[in-house]
Order: structure tokens, then C-alpha cells, then sequence
């Protein structure tokens, strides 16, 4: 009889642990509170499925437990009840399905109004690129990449000259305005990943990917890599800023281009491979091949 | 519904007995034994003790989680190759070897009626190479470097380069090298098997009378002889990458300043390969868990498993469906986005055959007798545990909701729930069912149901909460959880308490094996068929069953498994090898 209890009590507890505990998602700062519908959405109604399937058992369990001299009932199968099982299920999982399907529409519909903004990852920190004055972000090759132009911008194609580059610092966007975000790494796969913005998506060497959203409110919010990649994957985080209007402004106006920063009178940290700063300031154990081929 | 008249269903015998290798010494009898059922054992006894192997790591990754700081031995490095070995060793050398290796192996031959399997050596061969492949994987613990730390998807091109655990050192040659084997001595056995539950049943075992048991083992080989070739060429191909250099995972990398030599290669490539195994391989350890769950919970209920027919046709359905979903590992992985409108929809598709076979086990409780046995019990723990982890998977098939939750603890708690716990919970049922038909003896009792409740209810505080870390948005695979803004004080502390009850589930497991030990010189003596249980291999003339199985002459069979509580029959079971003449059998035509 124990179990009939413990059965009862699991789908009591889960209920009471889902309404009362304080682990929860953070509040949102994007426009994908979509998102959030459609999961509440399933947590309905697999919630009721759950304690359904669960109470039934433990009614089951308890009604038709053996008793000296009971007999179970003989009966192989039951067509209708079958049928109409199978019926109330491809509902559910219709219900689920249908604003699943809308919601991912709108992700992967990029409003025409979004402005292209690029991230830039590797081992193991993140980099930002905004299309300058001319609206357009220059293109790029893995193949480009030098100590000196560490994102591999194309040192040759005029769209690139003015864009801004953000390298190992923090990424400012204006609240409101819709982004879509081309993500790019020029070692291995990495993924970027803001909590609040509920949106994520991976990098990869050699492709870019891309994802939109629009920051709806100011803050200051964390970058995590959330694919795998390598031993220094855990510390590989970045910020990301939403300002208003102005004080994105007055950011941009500090940053550099890629034309300034190409230019010859370089000094201090650019001239070093990044990966090596990084590990160092990780505290991440760099292995001897690690630190051989850093030099 | 039609009654079968036993004369009709007994075809007469064909061709003439194949005479067995009969083993001459110590060594032919029980190490180099080409018995399906010592082999069973051999496959067993190793996957447990890898198991162990992984459940101390398990330990290890818990002890980092959940008091980060306190262990200076767990670098980064170390958790992450903690990580990969536990998963690796979970999913194939325990769940894959475990099921179709050990189940398969001592179940299959028994419960259709043969003498053995049909390629007996090629049988032994399986398990040595499957050996070797295991003492590959653990030396890996001993070369310069450690095992890999890629994560089990051992996703290029981290998994070959310097950043990464045992990239450029043994680890990563050593795990494809093993996985590469492990291949070649599963396809040895599953093809065994196949062929066996094909052609070697005994007369009157039509495919519509095998137990659900045989039907998830052999559609979990079926579907492994197909999917694992995926996961040998990739293998190959990154074995290739990393050793001579080729470019097959490898686009151009500037790793850490320095430009790479490869060129031109697609990491992504790979991760398709991966997941058209690896998705199917979900269902190679769920399949013959929902086979063997059907028999416990029909025998020790003492009813027929309901609707038969519909378990199989699902079982079949699931293991079709199973091959175009793969993609939804994949959601956020970069591809292009509007796959994630055919995945979800074939994902979500599955959901329907799947709940079906929950709704009949529930229902063959209904009107049931149900005798809370110890393999009750964890049937029935089973059923919470994957009704709970299905579920979840329906937020993360549904590819817009995935976006959020892909990468984070979520994923780790739902594949837990659903193809660790729900696939063990049944595997321990299963032990406590057969092992009086494997030693002659019953396990423990009291031993048992502490067992039971410990690991049942402990696993489920474990699985449970952690959900809800990923809600927050705490990622997966991450060796440290400091200096994040998301993760508070009280998120720290369920932390602990998941590593807590890790520690307490895991010391319940050393109770089992002793069990498991102790209870072959000192369990109850079981008899020839302790569960009063209607399929064949409870009705052999030994126990443990000989070599060869059924003595002079095989069992000929006249009805299915599931004749429980017959309306008019003396006893509540009729063993399919009794004449129907007394008794109206009722199976479905």
C-alpha cells in the first residue's frame, strides 16, 4: 500500500513544487515571451497527462491489489476504447504542436528592419561587429584572421573599412529596435546564449548562423556559451548591454573602426594572439600543445 | 477476435535438429562458451562493471556541481572528461551492451523455443570483441592525457584539437578506436539475434505469439544494425581527420592565433551522422525496456498484456519514426531553421504510438491482480519515471520551445528521466524477475524493496527538480556555475541536495550487487517457475536451463504468452506449451 501513497504524493508534490519553488525562468528582456506562452501551454497540458496517467495507476494499484482469491479479468483487447485513446492523443499533441509551429515561424521570419550586428566567437571569449555608416557589415574569412585583424575581417572590401569592432568587451544595443544577429567562430563551435532573451543559437567555424529578436527593455545581461567547447567553455562569459536610444549612441561613439584599428601605429593588446590572454586571465590549465601554439 | 484451434497453429517440423558444439572443458564451458546464456552472463558481468565505473564518475561530476570549490582534483578538465566517459559508458557499453547483449542474449533462445542462437560462435566472437572495446575505453583512464572531454557527442572540431580534453592527445583516438569496435561486435550479435527471432522459433511460435519482450529486442537490433553504421563512418571519418590530417569535420580554424591545415570540411556534417544513430539509439534502449515491462507487469498482475496487437504495431511504429527525427537534437545547432518545421512535426508524431503502449500497461492494471512483487514495483516506478520524462520530451521536440531549454539542465534531467532511469528502473525489475531463472535461487526480499524505494524515489528527487535549473537557464555541461548572474543562492543549494541524493541512490546500488552476490549461494530456492509465468523459458526441464535449453525434445507452442487468468482454466496461468483443449484461448487472431 506504500506505493498507492508514494504515487499519490509524487504528483502532489510536483504540482506544489511547480507553483512554490522559487527556481523559475528570469524575467524576460526580448520580444520571445512567444516563447514563454507555448511552454506554459505545455506545461498544462503535459501537467494534466502526468497527474492523470499517475493517479489512475495508483487508483489501479489500489483497487485491484491481490487479495486471497481474486481473479483479474480476462480481456485482450478493446478496439473503441483504443481508437479513442489514439483520438484524444493526436489532440494533445496537436495542441502543443500548432503553437509550437506559429511561434517558430515568427523566429525564423527575420523582420526586414533589423539591423545586422555579427558575434564573433572563439576559445574562449566573445567579439561584436556593427555595420558602420554604410549600414553593411563587410565580408569575412577564417582565412583573413592575423594577430592584427583578429575578427579575419576582408582587409580589401570597402564595406568593412567602417564597420565597428567590438573585440573582447562589451556588446551595447538600442531597446526597441529589432537585431538580427549573425553568429560566427572562427575555432570551434560555441554557442550564444542570453537567458533573458530566451533565444539561442550555435556557432559554427566556417558557416555563419544567424537569429533576430528585439531587446524590449533596458539592463545589463550575461553571454554564455552553451555548446561545449573545451576546457574553458564555463568561464567563456560576455555582456550585453541594452541602452536607450542615446546612451547606445553615445557608446558607439567611442568605439573604433576597422579601418582605425588596421591602421600601422598599433600598440598593447592587439598585438597579442587573444586566445593566450584569455586563457591566462581564465586561470584555465593551458596544456603544453595549448600554449606552443599560441607563441 | 477469433478462437485458434491449437491444430492449426502447429505447422510440423521442417528440417531435422542441428546438433549444438557441446563444450569438452572448463574453459569451453564458461570463458570461451559459445552458450547464448553464458554469454548472457559474460555480457552482463562486464556492462555492470563498466556501469560502476560510470556511477563513480557520476559521483565525481556531483561532488564539482554540487560543492563547487571544495574538490581541487576536479579541474575543468576533469569534469569534462568525467562527463563524457559517464555518458558514453551509459548510453552503449551499460544500456546497448546491457539490453540486447545480456537480455537478448539469455532471452531470446529461451522464450521462441530454440536450443541456442543460430551462429554460436560468431555469438562468443560478439562478446569478446565487445570486451575489447570496453578495455579500450578504459585505457584511455592510463594514456598520456586522459580519456576525451568532447561530451559522449564528441562534436568536431573540438573533440580534435588542443582545447579539449584528450583532443590532441590519446583520449579522442582512443574513444573512436573503441566505439569503432563496439560496432563490430554488436553487428555480430544483433545479426544473431535478428536471425534467431526469425528463423530459429520452435514450432507453432508464430510472430503474433512471441512475447513483447522478443518483439522490443528485436526491433531494437533491427534498428541498430541500421543506425549504428552511421556512427562507424563517422567514426571513421574523424579518426581520419585527427590521425592523417584529413578534412572531412574540418572547415579552416585559427586555433588560439595559429591557422590550422585543415580546410573545407563541415562540422554539422558530423552531427547529422551522430544523431541518425544517435536518436534511434534513444529508442535501441527504450524498446526492449517497453518489451520487458509489458511481460513484468502482465505476469505479475496476472493478466494479458492489453492490446497486444497494438504494442506491437507501436512497437514498429516507434522504431520507424524513429529514423526521421533525428534532427531534433538539432534545433539550434545552425542548420537551417526551416528543418525544425518537419522535425517537430515527426517528433511530436511519435508522442501518439508511445502513449498508447503507456495507456495499455496502465489498463492491464485495471481488473488486474496485481501482486506488488519487487519487479512490480519497479515496473511501476518505470512508468512514472518515463510518463515524466516522455512528457518533458514533448517540450523539447517542439523545436520552439527547445530554443530556450536546448543546452541547458532541462535536457539533462528529461534524457535522465527518460532513457537513464525509466530504462534501469526496468533492467532491475527485469534482474529480479529472471535471476531465479539464471541462479535457481530468488534475490533478496527486504534487500530488494530497499533497493527499490531508495533508487526509485531518490532518482525521481534527483531528476525532478533539476528541470527546473534549466528553466532558469542554467546550461549544461559547464564545470563551474560561478560568477553567473542568473544562478541564486537557493539554486546552488537544490544543487547540493541533487548531489546529496546522487550519493544515496548510488550507495543503494552496492546493496544490490551484493544481493546479487550473496543470493547465489544464499537466496530461497526458487523451483522451475516461481512467477507462475506462462512464456518458455519458465518452462524448461532445468533450472538454471541446460545447454540446449529444452532437453530431448523442443517445447511446441499452442497459444500466446499472455493466457493470465483464462475464464474456465484451473490455475491462472497457461504456459504456451500446454494444448488448448482444456481451456478457451482467447488471443487475438
Amino acid at each position: 500500500m506504500a506505493v498507492v501513497l508514494v504515487l499519490v504524493l509524487i504528483v502532489v508534490g510536483s504540482v506544489l513544487f511547480h507553483f512554490l519553488s522559487p527556481w523559475w525562468w528570469t524575467p524576460i528582456a526580448s520580444n520571445w515571451d512567444y516563447i514563454d506562452h507555448t511552454i506554459i501551454i505545455s506545461f498544462w497540458i503535459t501537467g494534466v497527462v502526468f497527474a492523470a496517467v499517475v493517479l489512475f495507476m495508483a487508483y489501479c494499484v489500489f483497487r485491484f491489489r491481490h487479495r486471497e482469491g481474486n481473479r483479474a479479468a480476462y480481456e485482450p483487447e478493446n478496439k473503441r476504447l483504443e481508437s479513442w485513446l489514439m483520438i484524444v492523443t493526436a489532440f494533445g499533441v496537436t495542441a502543443l504542436l500548432v503553437p509550437g509551429l506559429f511561434v517558430w515561424s515568427r523566429f525564423v521570419t527575420v523582420p526586414g528592419d533589423a539591423t545586422e550586428i555579427e558575434v564573433v566567437a572563439q576559445q574562449w571569449q566573445w567579439s561584436f561587429r556593427l555595420p558602420g555608416k554604410d549600414g553593411k557589415l563587410g565580408t569575412s574569412d577564417t582565412r583573413d584572421v592575423t594577430a592584427d585583424n583578429p575578427l579575419g575581417v576582408a582587409p580589401k572590401d570597402p564595406n568593412g573599412q567602417d564597420d565597428v569592432l567590438v573585440e573582447a568587451a562589451d556588446l551595447h544595443l538600442p531597446v526597441g529596435k529589432p537585431v538580427k544577429v549573425l553568429l560566427r567562430s572562427i575555432d570551434v563551435l560555441h554557442d550564444f546564449y542570453i537567458p533573458e532573451f530566451r533565444a539561442k543559437m550555435d556557432m559554427i567555424p566556417g558557416s555563419v548562423t544567424y537569429f533576430w529578436f528585439t531587446p524590449t527593455r533596458t539592463g545589463t545581461f550575461q553571454v554564455l556559451c552553451a555548446e561545449l567547447c573545451g576546457q574553458g567553455h564555463p568561464l567563456m562569459h560576455g555582456v550585453v548591454v541594452v541602452d536607450t536610444e542615446q546612451d547606445y549612441l553615445a557608446w558607439l561613439g567611442q568605439q573604433q573602426t576597422f579601418a582605425q584599428l588596421s591602421a600601422p601605429q598599433q600598440s598593447g593588446s592587439a598585438n597579442q594572439p587573444p586566445g593566450k590572454i584569455m586563457a591566462s586571465n581564465l586561470g584555465v590549465a593551458a596544456n603544453s600543445k595549448l600554449s606552443r601554439s599560441a607563441q | 477476435m477469433v478462437d485458434v484451434t491449437p491444430a492449426d497453429a502447429v505447422p510440423p517440423a521442417e528440417v531435422g535438429e542441428v546438433e549444438l558444439y557441446h563444450p569438452h572443458s572448463w574453459w569451453t564451458k564458461y570463458v570461451f562458451s559459445q552458450d547464448a546464456k553464458v554469454i548472457a552472463v559474460q555480457y552482463a558481468a562486464t556492462a555492470t562493471a563498466i556501469g560502476l565505473v560510470a556511477l563513480v564518475l557520476s559521483w565525481l561530476m556531483r561532488l564539482q556541481l554540487g560543492f563547487p570549490g571544495t574538490f581541487d582534483f576536479i579541474t575543468p578538465e576533469a569534469y569534462y572528461q568525467f562527463i563524457t566517459v559517464h555518458g558514453m559508458i551509459m548510453v552503449i557499453y551499460l544500456l546497448t551492451a546491457l539490453f540486447l547483449g545480456g537480455f537478448g542474449n539469455y532471452l531470446i533462445p529461451l522464450m521462441v523455443g530454440a536450443r541456442d542462437m543460430v551462429f554460436p560462435y560468431v555469438n562468443m566472437l560478439s562478446y569478446w570483441i565487445y570486451l575489447l572495446a570496453v578495455l579500450v575505453l578504459v585505457s584511455s583512464f592510463f594514456a598520456p592525457g586522459g580519456p576525451t572531454g568532447a561530451g559522449w557527442t564528441l562534436y568536431p572540431p573540438q573533440a580534435i584539437m588542443s582545447g579539449t580534453p584528450g583532443g590532441q592527445d590519446w583520449g579522442i583516438i582512443l574513444m573512436l578506436s573503441s566505439l569503432i569496435l563496439f560496432i563490430v561486435g554488436f553487428t555480430m550479435g544483433g545479426l544473431n539475434y535478428v536471425v534467431t527471432v526469425l528463423q530459429g522459433r520452435t514450432r507453432g511460435m508464430t510472430l503474433m505469439r512471441l512475447p513483447l519482450t522478443v518483439w522490443g529486442i528485436f526491433t531494437a537490433t533491427v534498428m541498430a544494425l541500421l543506425a549504428f553504421p552511421a556512427l562507424f563512418v563517422a567514426c571513421v571519418m574523424m579518426l581520419l581527420d585527427r590521425v592523417l590530417g584529413t578534412s572531412f569535420f574540418m572547415p579552416a580554424i585559427v586555433e588560439m592565433g595559429t591557422q590550422l591545415q585543415h580546410n573545407g570540411g563541415s562540422p554539422i556534417l558530423f552531427q547529422h551522422l551522430f544523431w541518425f544513430f544517435g536518436h534511434p539509439e534513444v529508442y535501441i534502449v527504450a524498446l526492449p525496456a517497453f518489451g520487458i515491462v509489458s511481460d513484468l507487469i502482465s505476469t505479475h498482475a496476472r493478466k494479458n498484456i492489453f492490446g497486444y496487437r497494438m504494442m506491437v504495431w507501436a512497437i514498429i511504429a516507434i522504431g520507424a519514426l524513429s529514423f526521421v527525427v533525428w534532427a531534433h537534437h538539432m534545433y539550434v545547432s545552425g542548420m537551417n531553421p526551416y528543418f525544425g518545421f518537419f522535425f517537430a512535426t515527426t517528433t511530436l508524431i511519435i508522442a501518439v504510438p508511445t502513449a498508447i503502449k503507456v495507456y495499455n500497461w496502465v489498463l492491464t492494471l485495471w481488473r488486474g491482480d496485481i501482486h506488488l512483487t519487487i519487479p512490480m514495483l519497479f515496473a511501476l516506478a518505470f512508468i512514472v519515471t518515463f510518463v515524466n520524462g516522455g512528457l518533458t520530451g514533448l517540450f523539447l521536440g517542439n523545436v520552439v520551445v527547445d530554443v530556450p531549454l536546448s543546452d541547458t539542465m532541462f535536457v539533462v534531467a528529461h534524457f535522465h528521466m527518460v532513457m537513464g532511469v525509466a530504462p534501469i528502473l526496468v533492467i532491475f525489475g527485469a534482474i529480479y524477475h529472471w535471476y531465479p531463472k539464471v541462479t535457481g535461487r530468488m534475490l533478496d526480499e527486504t534487500l530488494g524493496r530497499f533497493h527499490f524505494w531508495v533508487t526509485f524515489v531518490g532518482a525521481y528527487l534527483i531528476f525532478f527538480p533539476m528541470h527546473y535549473l534549466g528553466l532558469m537557464g542554467v546550461p549544461r555541461r559547464y564545470a563551474e556555475l560561478t560568477d553567473m548572474t542568473i544562478m541564486t543562492d537557493s539554486a546552488r543549494h537544490l544543487n547540493s541536495f541533487i548531489s546529496i541524493m546522487a550519493f544515496i541512490v548510488g550507495f543503494a546500488q552496492m546493496v544490490f550487487l551484493f544481493n546479487l552476490i550473496w543470493s547465489i549461494r544464499h537466496g530461497r530456492e526458487a523451483g522451475g517457475n516461481p512467477w507462475r509465468a506462462t512464456t518458455l523459458e519458465w518452462q524448461t526441464p532445468q533450472t538454471p536451463p541446460a545447454h540446449g535449453n529444452f532437453g530431448k525434445e523442443l517445447p511446441i507452442v499452442y497459444r500466446w504468452a499472455y493466457d493470465y487468468s483464462v475464464p474456465g482454466a484451473k490455475e491462472d496461468f497457461i504456459p504456451q506449451n500446454v494444448p488448448g483443449d482444456f481451456a478457451p484461448s482467447r488471443e487475438p487472431a
